[in-house]
């Protein structure tokens, strides 16, 4: 079975908007998926089934052999321990310092201060961020708050990095950096990753799988590279 | 240990919670406090009224009157007849000369009236005094002395008793109702203060849900704030059910109003009370914040 699968999935909000509908599509492991659309596509919707912030109104959505959308409440946090996600606005936690806020999930988990410390070490080392340790978000920059989220995400060795418009507060230098980490911690840990995003440039640059939803309707599904620009967003 | 450290983490992130939002806490704290108070009160009145009642109905005696011309050979036969009576403890036997003394003795009014009677014109009759040994059976035997001959009533001070009895139920099912109506104005103060701390961490609560952090852990932190209130609102109640009770038992030399009525010795109650109050109040801390938790976390 495919790591991802996405199988004739509908979702209508309790407001009559259909978010979604007829959603099907499968992703390998190690894969890297650029999900692109307008806004109000369904793209966020879609990432959100993932991760289990939404559930589905119909069919089904694996995620690692779990079936998302008959998890129950309480289990959920089994599915979120095996995946990171990066969000637009980082959600850090500012009254923690950077490392408090990396080691957050396996503290969460009941994980010993010892064993904690050479991980948290780890993911900062990878985003570039172990002389920061002591910062609290604030002190940080844009660029420095997410790679501490991507730290953060990474910290349980995640299969699959779910991406939620990651460089949509970053100006274009920083988003380019933040990408080139993105790929490398998709190329070094064979993390698969799944991004949401509607900036064209990164898209068109990095040359991967990009999947295009439009009004809740998968339009496309381009093989790496062969996504191009004309093809309107 | 894995549960210890997540245990020893929820107690110390439920300490911080209480002091930051303390104006809240130390009004669900004072709630606490005043209810276990009324608690408290209420469960040692009802244990003191359940012994006044007791020791009331064992005091009682039935009063036989002897019709006025009755003579004392027919007391004789009346007693003689009584004594076969296994449901009776004792009897006492007095003559109307008997209470005419003891009446004149009383009051100078009654010896100046009284001192004119001869035997014959004495207007009193002759009575029994009689004790049964199981309150329960005070109507019973009432009721069979009545069936004799020259009796003319039988008196045991049935209606003072009911209405006694009915007066403490009163009392008794008031406190019932005014402690519940309190339980539950805690219990809302409670469950409120967790709303209050739910939404003042809601940040911190999304964060924790999306990385992974399992319900129960997400929960206990306000579970145990929810108890720790409670315990701290029963440690007021707790000193003042104890101080306040062996003083009230020392000042009143353990007996209300009469010697009938006698209190429970302190050492009896004030242990068992406090630890009902302590469990009270822990019970309804958790009971409310879970609520608040289950309604408000929505996970």
């Amino acid at each position: 079975m495919e790591l991802i699968e996405v199988k004739n999935c509908y979702k209508i909000y309790k407001n009559g908007v259909t978010a979604l509908a007829d959603i099907n599509l499968s992703i390998k492991k190690g894969d890297f998926v650029f999900i692109i659309g307008s806004t109000a596509s369904g793209k966020s919707s879609l990432i959100k089934m993932l991760y289990r912030e939404e559930k589905p109104t119909k069919g089904n959505v694996y995620v690692g052999g779990i079936n998302v959308a008959k998890l129950r409440n309480r289990k959920v946090y089994k599915l979120r321990r095996k995946i990171g996600i990066v969000f637009q606005d980082f959600k850090l936690l500012p009254k923690l310092n950077v490392y408090e806020n990396v080691a957050f999930p396996l503290e969460s988990m009941g994980i010993k201060k010892k064993d904690i410390k050479p991980r948290v070490l780890e993911a900062l080392e990878r985003v570039g961020l172990k002389e920061k340790v002591h910062s609290f978000p604030n002190q940080l920059s844009g660029g420095e708050c997410q790679r501490v989220c991507i730290a953060r995400a990474i910290i349980n060795k995640p299969k699959v990095l779910i991406c939620d418009e990651p460089t949509g507060n970053l100006d274009p230098k920083t988003s380019k950096e933040i990408m080139k980490l993105i790929d490398y911690i998709n190329k070094e840990m064979h993390t698969t990753v799944i991004m949401a995003t509607h900036d064209r440039d990164i898209v068109n640059r990095m040359k991967k799988r990009v999947l295009l939803i439009d009004h809740g309707i998968l339009k496309g599904d381009f093989a790496k590279g062969s996504y191009k620009e004309n093809e309107a967003i | 240990m894995k549960p210890f450290r997540i245990l020893s983490k929820n107690i110390k992130d439920a300490f911080k919670s209480i002091f930051r939002n303390f104006s809240l806490s130390f009004a669900s704290i004072i709630c606490t406090t005043i209810t276990l108070i009324m608690v408290s009160i209420a469960i040692i009145v009802s244990i003191n009224v359940k012994d006044f009642t007791k020791a009331i109905e064992n005091n009682l005696s039935i009063i036989v009157f002897l019709d006025r011309d009755s003579s004392i050979d027919d007391a004789t036969n009346i007693q003689k007849k009584l004594k076969k009576d296994s449901r009776i403890d004792s009897i006492i036997f007095e003559s109307k000369e008997d209470v005419k003394n003891q009446m004149q003795k009383e009051s100078e009014v009654f010896n100046s009236i009284m001192s004119e009677w001869t035997e014959e014109t004495n207007p009193l009759q002759n009575e029994f005094s009689i004790k049964v040994k199981n309150a329960e059976n005070l109507k019973a035997v009432s009721e069979s002395i009545k069936k004799l001959e020259h009796i003319d009533s039988v008196k045991y001070g049935e209606e003072i008793v009911d209405k006694l009895i009915v007066t403490f139920n009163i009392v008794e099912k008031a406190t019932i109702i005014i402690v519940i109506a309190l339980i539950l104005v805690t219990a809302f103060l409670i469950s409120n203060t967790i709303k209050i701390t739910i939404y003042s961490r809601k940040n911190e609560i999304d964060i924790m849900r999306l990385v992974g952090t399992s319900n129960i852990v997400i929960k206990l932190p306000f579970l145990f704030e929810g108890f720790i209130l409670g315990i701290i609102g029963s440690i007021v109640p707790i000193i003042i059910t104890i101080y306040g009770y062996i003083l009230t038992y020392d000042k009143l030399n353990g007996h209300l109003f009469s010697n009938i009525i006698k209190l429970e010795n302190p050492s009896n109650i004030i242990f068992k009370v406090s630890i009902v109050i302590v469990v009270i109040g822990a019970v309804v801390g958790m009971l409310s914040s879970y609520r608040s938790a289950r309604k408000y976390l929505k996970i």
